[in-house]
């Protein structure tokens, strides 16, 4: 019966085409736009790689260009917010991130502004620029500040809905995506809920929370797991915080055993989170796929994936270590 | 026409409040406080028109941001008299569970601050914020920002002095603490600051000069500055300022930058500074 169930629930999800998040990130920011006029966006010498030209066409005063000056962007966008307005930036998540860290934390998350920061070229595949920009330590620095809200999407729908969702949660938001185009597999009408993880599949023998562009792989490893008659769990945490606790545990408590995986590194990431949960009130046995306490380097996205343990044979592999540990 | 001496008597009391919190504490930074006692007497005074019962966006208000935010004592004992919150809760300072935390923050929901400074560097950005904010909602009110000088050493004040006149941001008025002094010395000694003037007119600021210890120079050059607000350049005011002014044994040395006074001490610098406003109850 629920093997019946699983297969279906992981027959539904299927590629629509390859698309990229930060496409789906300038698509939900054209549309925030225009269903609100207080948002405001600001850009650190990206437009292009952030994808915010058709905002920027349809909406020229109330866009600014920094300038390769991030740390000033952040201060701008905490000033925007104190006289009202709902300022996105947009830069690559390196430099979203640990280089404006301290402006972040005094000036936005300290002093509770309403900004989002957006923040593309996330991870490994990024690719060929190498370990300079491909940043894995974003998600932890960011959920570390208190009341900083922290959302990866999937794919390019999500990531869109995401971006419009975020307009209305009065906070700052890290919202991260990436560069690559990506298995577009979520629903295009899609009401983003934030801190709502999405069950992508019931199963039995394992849980697998998954985050951001690793989704898809985990979906990839799902379907192969079925066929060998392994009934994986499969739940998309797309907010990393404020994390869904009721359903992880209810998950982990059915099936016994959990993965989770992500385009990060193990420190600080999803998986951290998710072990935080279980050791205080369900220890269950976890594996994770990460990155283990490495910098990247230059190569293809799927090159990269593979090297540093983020492939769908990595996930089928730690779903398999898991379900021993039972 | 400004009553100069009503202005210095609320700068006496001021001066007292910090000597007091300070020394209450016993910690935080009087020198850099006591030098900008007149700037800040001025601008809430005098200058700005602002509303005591605050709102966080300031729409339709003057409104001023504090860069260093580690001479906190001077901007709470100016909003405690501007009606901001009561004066006796200057009492607080520093202390545990108190509003006035040792650098202005928001957290706790003191009125009059807006944004979390202490950090240095980060004020000029955030008041270009509001600044353009203000001239997209139509609002023609000006946005003020206090830096100290050895705060000019951080990077982002010349990525904001670089963003104001690029993109015409003149409803900005920047000022400068120049007492040439922090924490470990003479800015000449730690790091040099060079041609102020010069550097910001090359970034293409309209700069001016003032003597911040001298109430009636103070009204007269923020006046000065506000008549040449929109006319296409932000404006950035080099005040010349003594640190620990109003008490002779903390003027003009970096001594005093982060340090309280003793019991002695403070007798001998309430003795100087004549209370006109009434102490707050400690």
């Amino acid at each position: 019966m629920l093997a019946a169930k699983n297969k279906s629930m992981l027959d539904q999800l299927i590629n629509t085409g390859n698309k990229s998040t930060r496409d789906g990130f300038g698509a939900g920011l054209l549309e925030v736009g225009r269903q609100n006029s207080e948002v405001v966006a600001l850009c650190a010498d990206l437009i292009g790689s952030l994808k915010m030209q058709a905002f920027i066409d349809e909406y020229p005063d109330r866009f600014f260009q920094i300038g390769i000056a991030e740390a000033n962007m952040m201060g701008i966008a905490s000033g925007l917010a104190i006289a009202g307005k709902i300022p996105y930036t947009g830069t690559f998540a390196n430099f979203s991130t640990g280089r404006v860290y301290d402006q972040i934390r005094q000036s936005i998350a300290y002093s509770h502004k309403n900004v989002k920061i957006c923040a593309s070229h996330a991870g490994l595949t990024l690719g060929e620029d190498g370990a300079t920009h491909q940043i894995l330590e974003d998600m932890g620095m960011m959920k570390m500040l208190p009341g900083m809200c922290v959302i990866n999407p999937c794919d390019y729908n999500q990531t869109k809905a995401a971006t419009i969702a975020i307009a209305d949660h009065h906070g700052p938001v890290y919202l991260r995506f990436g560069r690559p185009g990506w298995p577009n597999f979520t629903p295009a009408d899609q009401k983003f809920e934030i801190g709502k993880a999405l069950l992508l599949s019931e199963g039995a023998d394992v849980t697998i929370f998954s985050t951001g562009h690793l989704v898809w792989k985990t979906i990839e490893a799902a379907k192969a797991l079925a066929e060998e008659g392994v009934s994986v769990e499969l739940i998309n945490i797309h907010t990393i915080k404020p994390l869904d606790e009721a359903a992880i545990l209810a998950s982990a408590k059915k099936t016994g055993c959990v993965v989770t995986a992500e385009e990060h590194q193990m420190n600080g990431g999803l998986g951290d989170s998710v072990a935080q949960v279980l050791a205080r009130q369900l220890p269950t046995p976890i594996e994770y796929v990460a990155v283990n306490d490495s910098f990247g380097e230059s190569g293809k996205p799927a090159d990269l994936l593979d090297k540093y343990g983020l492939s769908t044979q990595h996930v089928i592999d730690a779903a398999k270590r898991a379900i021993a540990r039972k | 026409m400004a009553d100069i001496q009503h202005l210095q008597k609320v700068a006496s009391q001021v001066r007292r409040d910090i000597i007091r919190q300070t020394h209450l504490a016993a910690s935080g930074h009087p020198g850099g406080s006591l030098g900008c006692t007149d700037f800040f007497t001025a601008l809430y005074f005098e200058i700005m028109e602002h509303d005591p019962s605050f709102n966080m966006d300031g729409n339709n208000e003057d409104m001023f941001f504090l860069s260093n935010g580690h001479i906190s004592p001077v901007f709470y004992s100016v909003l405690a008299h501007s009606g901001y919150f009561p004066k006796d809760e200057l009492s607080t300072f520093r202390k545990i569970d108190s509003r006035l935390q040792g650098h202005p923050a928001t957290h706790e929901g003191l009125p009059g601050i807006r944004v979390a400074s202490g950090s240095l560097g980060q004020g000029i950005s955030v008041a270009i914020g509001v600044a353009l904010a203000k001239k997209m909602n139509g609002d023609d009110k000006t946005v003020f920002v206090l830096t100290g000088d050895g705060e000019l050493q951080e990077g982002q004040i010349w990525e904001a002095a670089m963003f104001a006149p690029h993109h015409k941001v003149d409803n900005l008025i920047l000022t400068v603490d120049w007492n040439g002094q922090q924490i470990d010395g003479p800015t000449k000694a730690v790091m040099a600051l060079g041609d102020l003037e010069a550097k910001f007119k090359a970034f293409g600021w309209d700069v001016m000069h003032m003597e911040g210890n001298d109430m009636e120079a103070v009204v007269a050059g923020l006046n000065e500055a506000k008549s040449r607000t929109g006319k296409g350049k932000p404006i950035c005011i080099l005040m010349k300022t003594e640190m620990g002014y109003g008490v002779d044994f903390m003027q003009g040395t970096h001594k005093w930058h982060g340090k309280a006074t003793n019991a002695e001490q403070t007798e001998n610098a309430l003795s100087q500074l004549e209370e006109t406003l009434g102490d707050y109850a400690a």
